[in-house]
């Protein structure tokens, strides 16, 4: 499959007042799986039918494989898209569905049916060619929707949070199915969804958007472990967000202190008197004693959710929400606690 | 690409060099020319120019064939796009210039006689100037698509071109050409005075009733006819409709049925049995006189008659639109209302019919306007009580001839009825409380308070009687001697009518009087029905898929002539279409425009309806699956609506075949529709033979509507079938 890489150049999209995207730039690898993720109306969609075509950028310019498309129809360019309800034609069987967009570019009888019957090979669903769309179940007719797509050989595979229609546990399947098949024809693809599980567990890039604006991008672990701004800590993953003090400060190391408790970070940027920090919740320790150098705090709120523990204890610096692992000693409701965690899981979040 | 390009300057090339310029007398689409071809009768535009020295056609070569050079031109260039929408400009304008500066005497301004000197008269355009001017259209269309309008898109922006010039020649200039009627001097020219005493006239504005004997103006009695009429279907529309939801009552179906009927009831069908019910000699009447002895009179005659007709043909309107709106009303708002311990009578009149409050207003104006618009009840059994719409029509046909007076009244119909309207956008638009959720609502309507329902059952069961007895005597009346007064069996009126002669040498001969313009009708409707559901359903497709400057503008353009009432569009009609250039008065082509331009308004609705009901990602799929858009309007689109496609092709051909008030001005003796012959029956008192007729076309048009459904099938969808639903939707 051909491989190309898209490419936003500075990309804003208005609907009358309100902005969509907002002067975007960013650049999504030749054969990679990225993600846009993001919470609802950040601009995920829009941003996805602008690359499919679908929608014209108020400014900025497209370039899929370094070829400017900007102003280029949908019907004209060398990109496929599953849709979020499927949009398999309700009068068509799964066989016409599929070779539809090979009809169009007016292949022949026999090759358009010989590929879509492989397609549909590909996609675990032999034998159901001549059904109705409303005769297979939903995660079915999804993948339906992915031949329909890949059949093509696009040079760009759109999906538009694919998995929203189907139950918890057949999205796990299917989003491991998506991910082989893009492994397989190593087509750039770029996938839209708003969970952040989801993201992570397929991507090779993620794209945290927030109010038309990317937040952050990288690869899902760099973004797990290295949050860069307080919206990126709490939608990936939980997070205690927490203001630091710097209390001291020497070349690139500082001393800032939570609570009672000092920690050391480096950092080459200049940090002025406050900062906000993020610490995953389960890198945080409870001490039933105290210990040297840690944060005094008493627990509000203890749960048992099977795998763990989760705790809501209250501090100086105000609620810290922990995930503790340890089931042998368990803590409950008003004892004091005594919490430490390693220098480097504090993460120095842009204000 | 420029394989279409060259298609269309071919197209325009047959147009100006081969078919026939001028429409000749034996009609537009005749092939006579080819037959018997000569240069003078037959020429095409160069003949034209050269034998009959219309030499002003000649620079029209410029500007069809100048985009030629472009196929040498890079498509994406500035120029390619400039030189396609100047060629159309200037070629469309230059059409349309030549074509209205000459009228029937020569020229139409002093200017041109003083530069150029005489000319001939004009002729109405035929298929070459046609050719000539589509290939201008597209021209224009062509060169703002290479201009990246709607992405560049011909299709789209070729379609949308075609609708705005067509709306634009059948709508919106005849509208235009009536004003300026309105404003016609008796000595040709144009005066104010003339205009404004014909306006402020007592005819029209006087309230001489309230004080004095003699009858008020035109305007008082239309509008207090409306006001009655939309009050009374109003109030019948919602006992039926309480009466369906609300009520255990057993026959529902029945009475759903009877609703449907107006809608395949030709127009003068319930004046006319009402006439034979209740006129001097009407059944009903005699029996009074023989029971109680009561004086029979002329009592129908007039507004009683009027208003008891109408309200008999639009309560059933009424009902369809309150039936909705009752069924609307989400129960569980009922049931809260119950549980916060009001009785089933608070519940109603706290709950329930505050809630229906914007759909009841909503009927109200609707049957105001349909009462305003109808022309066949105040025809038959109007007698000295005028109304605008009949007084149009007086107006131009009968001996006062008097096309200022029909312009004006024409223009003071149109107002009204555009007043009510807007009030019904502005004012209902934003006020709707239809409260169906997409959560499964479960709960239960409750019934209504026993009082209520035995006042309903007591209006609307006598009602329902009535309904049922007129379309009886109608299905039965046209096999006695004369209703009311000797019923002895007969086949007379049928023979009359619809007999069949075989004559050996000759074959069939269709000696029935009827069968003239019953042929004429029916051919005319199935014509009509085609361009009407394929202009609305694209134009629903465009509205509801598309974004483009002035789509507000284009849609209300394109629902306008549904306000605008069938004699004003008829009158406009006449003035417009039976002069040169666009000469059509007395063809059947005038009719079939009439219909598809009157009917179209249903079609863009029932299309936008379905269009709304599917996903729009379909039509995106299909275009990322590389299918431009017309593609994707034939392959995805078309098959999808189909239920919507046969709902306008069967609304359109049952609206034509009952047409009444647009077409009396247009039919001519070739061209008899059956309501105005039956009209013509009904003059001269002939009921058995009206009957007769109005009996068959009622079974005509539940036949057709049958067979029509047969044919364009059902849509496959495997389990879900909305086909049903949704016709029901649109008929019912
Ligand atoms: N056709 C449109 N007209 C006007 N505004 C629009 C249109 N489409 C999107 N918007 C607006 O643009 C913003 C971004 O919408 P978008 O659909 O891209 O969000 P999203 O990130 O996909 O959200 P979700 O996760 O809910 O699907 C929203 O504020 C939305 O209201
Ligand atoms: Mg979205």
């Amino acid at each position: 499959m051909k491989k190309a890489e898209v490419k936003f150049v500075n990309i804003t999209k208005k609907f009358n007042e309100t902005v969509a995207v907002d002067n975007v730039s960013c650049s999504f690898e030749a054969g990679t799986l990225t993600t846009l993720l993001g919470p609802s109306g950040c601009g995920k969609t829009t941003s996805l039918r602008i690359i499919a075509g679908l929608e014209r950028a108020t400014e900025g310019k497209i370039l899929i494989d370094n070829e400017d498309v900007t102003i280029l129809p949908a019907t004209d360019r060398d990109v496929s898209m599953v849709f979020q309800s499927y949009a398999l034609f309700p009068h068509m069987s799964v066989i016409e569905n599929v070779s539809y967009g090979l009809k169009m570019i007016k292949e022949k009888k026999e090759e358009y049916t010989e590929k879509s019957i492989e397609t549909l090979k590909l996609v675990n669903l032999e034998g159901y060619e001549n059904r109705m769309p409303s005769e297979l179940s939903g995660g079915q007719q999804q993948r339906v929707a992915v031949a329909r797509a890949i059949v093509l050989k696009p040079k760009v595979l759109l999906f538009d949070e694919p998995l929203s229609n189907l139950d918890a546990k057949l999205r796990r399947q299917v989003r491991e199915d998506i991910r082989e098949i893009q492994q397989k024809l190593g087509v750039t693809t770029i996938y839209v969804t708003h969970d952040q599980e989801e993201a992570l567990a397929i991507s090779d890039k993620v794209i945290v958007m927030n109010n038309a604006v990317i937040s952050q991008q990288g690869n899902p672990k760099d973004l797990y472990s290295n949050p860069k701004n307080k919206f990126v800590a709490n939608f990936i993953g939980d997070a205690n967000v927490m203001n630091a003090k710097i209390d001291n400060k020497e070349g690139d190391s500082y001393k800032i202190s939570l609570a009672e408790m000092k920690v050391n970070i480096s950092t080459n940027e200049n940090l002025s008197e406050n900062i906000p920090v993020a610490i995953r919740p389960e890198k945080i320790k409870i001490n039933k004693n105290k210990i040297e150098n840690c944060i005094y705090s008493k627990v509000t709120n203890a749960s048992f959710v099977g795998s763990n523990y989760q705790y809501i204890v209250s501090s100086k610096i105000g609620k810290i929400y922990i995930v503790s692992n340890d089931m042998e000693n368990v803590y409950s409701v008003n004892d004091e606690v005594f919490l430490s965690f390693d220098d480097k899981e504090v993460k120095i979040l842009n204000n | 690409m420029r394989g279409l390009v060259v298609c269309w300057v071919l197209i325009g090339g047959l147009g100006f060099f081969i078919f026939p310029w001028y429409v000749t007398g034996d009609g537009f689409f005749s092939i006579n020319w080819i037959l018997e071809y000569s240069l003078e009768d037959y020429g095409s535009a160069l003949p034209q120019v050269f034998i009959n020295k219309k030499y002003w056609l000649l620079p029209l070569f410029i500007p069809l064939f100048f985009p030629l050079i472009t196929l040498r031109l890079n498509q994406s260039s500035q120029l390619y796009s400039k030189i396609f929408l100047y060629s159309g400009l200037v070629g469309f304008f230059y059409f349309f210039l030549q074509g209205f500066s000459i009228g029937i005497r020569g020229w139409n301004f002093e200017i041109f006689q003083s530069i150029f000197g005489d000319v001939e008269n004009q002729f109405g355009v035929g298929s070459g100037a046609v050719l000539t001017c589509c290939t201008f259209i597209f021209y224009i269309t062509h060169g703002l698509a290479s201009r990246g309008w709607l992405n560049g898109d011909n299709f789209i922006v070729g379609s949308i071109g075609s609708i705005i010039i067509l709306v634009s020649t059948f709508v919106f200039f005849p509208i235009f050409r009536m004003f300026a009627v309105a404003f016609k001097g008796t000595e040709g020219g144009y005066e104010i005075s003339n205009f404004s005493s014909k306006i402020f006239n007592k005819g029209i504005w006087g309230l001489d009733c309230l004080y004095s004997d003699y009858a008020c103006g035109v305007f008082w009695n239309t509008v207090t006819m409306g006001t009655l009429t939309a009050f009374s279907s109003t109030v019948l529309g919602l006992a039926f409709a309480l009466l369906i939801a609300r009520t255990s009552f057993k026959f529902k179906k029945t009475i759903r049925i009877l609703s449907v009927l107006p809608i395949i009831t030709p127009p003068f069908v319930i004046g006319l049995a009402i006439i034979i019910l209740f006129g001097r000699t009407g059944a009903v009447s005699t029996f009074l006189e023989w029971a109680f002895n009561i004086e029979p009179s002329r009592w129908i005659y007039g507004l009683p008659g009027i208003w008891f007709a109408q309200t008999l043909a639009f309560t059933p309107i009424a009902f369809l639109v309150l039936i909705g709106v009752v069924e609307s009303v989400s129960p569980s708002m009922e049931e809260a209302s119950q549980t916060l311990r009001a009785s089933k009578w608070q519940v109603f009149k706290t709950v329930t019919l505050p809630l229906m409050r914007p759909g009841i207003a909503n009927a109200f104006l609707l049957g105001f306007i349909e009462s305003l618009a109808d022309f066949g009840n105040p025809l038959v059994l109007g007698a000295e009580y005028d109304v605008l719409s009949t007084e149009i029509f007086f107006a131009i046909v009968g001996a006062q001839y008097d096309e200022t007076r029909a312009a004006i009244l024409a223009m003071v119909l149109l107002a009204v009825i555009l007043v009510i309207f807007y009030l019904q956008n502005q004012w209902l638009g934003k006020k709707s409380y239809i409260s169906i959720s997409g959560k499964g609502d479960s709960g239960v309507h409750p019934e209504i308070p026993k009082t209520t329902k035995w006042i309903i059952y007591s209006t609307v069961l006598p009602w329902a009687l009535m309904t049922f007895i007129i379309y009886i005597m109608i299905m039965f009346g046209g096999f006695v001697e004369m209703w009311g007064i000797d019923h002895s069996f007969t086949l007379r009126h049928y023979i009359e009518a619809f007999s069949i002669d075989w004559v050996k040498d000759r074959g069939i001969l269709w000696t029935g009087t009827a069968w003239n313009s019953f042929n004429v009708t029916f051919m005319i409707a199935i014509i009509s029905a085609v361009p009407t559901a394929a202009i609305g359903i694209l134009t629903a497709y465009l509205l509801t898929r598309h974004k483009f400057r002035g789509k507000n503008a284009f849609e209300f353009g394109t629902m306008l002539s549904f306000a605008i009432p069938g004699s004003v569009i008829g009158v406009s009609y006449v003035f417009a279409f039976n002069v040169p250039p666009l000469e059509m008065t007395g063809t059947g082509i005038i009719l079939v425009i009439a219909f598809v331009f009157r009917n179209m308004p249903v079609g863009v609705r029932a299309g936008i309806a379905s269009m709304n009901q599917l996903d729009p990602h379909l039509d995106e799929a299909s275009s990322t699956l590389n299918a431009s858009s017309s593609q994707t309007f034939r392959n995805i689109i078309l098959p999808l609506l189909k239920p919507a496609i046969t709902a306008s092709l069967v609304f359109s051909f049952v609206r034509a075949m009952t047409a009444i008030s647009a077409v009396i001005f247009l039919v001519s003796a070739n061209y008899d529709l059956a309501t105005s012959y039956i009209l013509g029956r009904l003059e001269n008192n002939d009921y058995g033979l009206a009957i007769v007729y109005s009996s068959v076309l009622i079974v005509v048009m539940l036949i057709t509507i049958l067979i029509m459904q047969l044919l364009i099938g059902q849509r496959k969808l495997g389990r879900r079938d909305q086909n049903a639903a949704i016709l029901q939707g649109n008929l019912g």
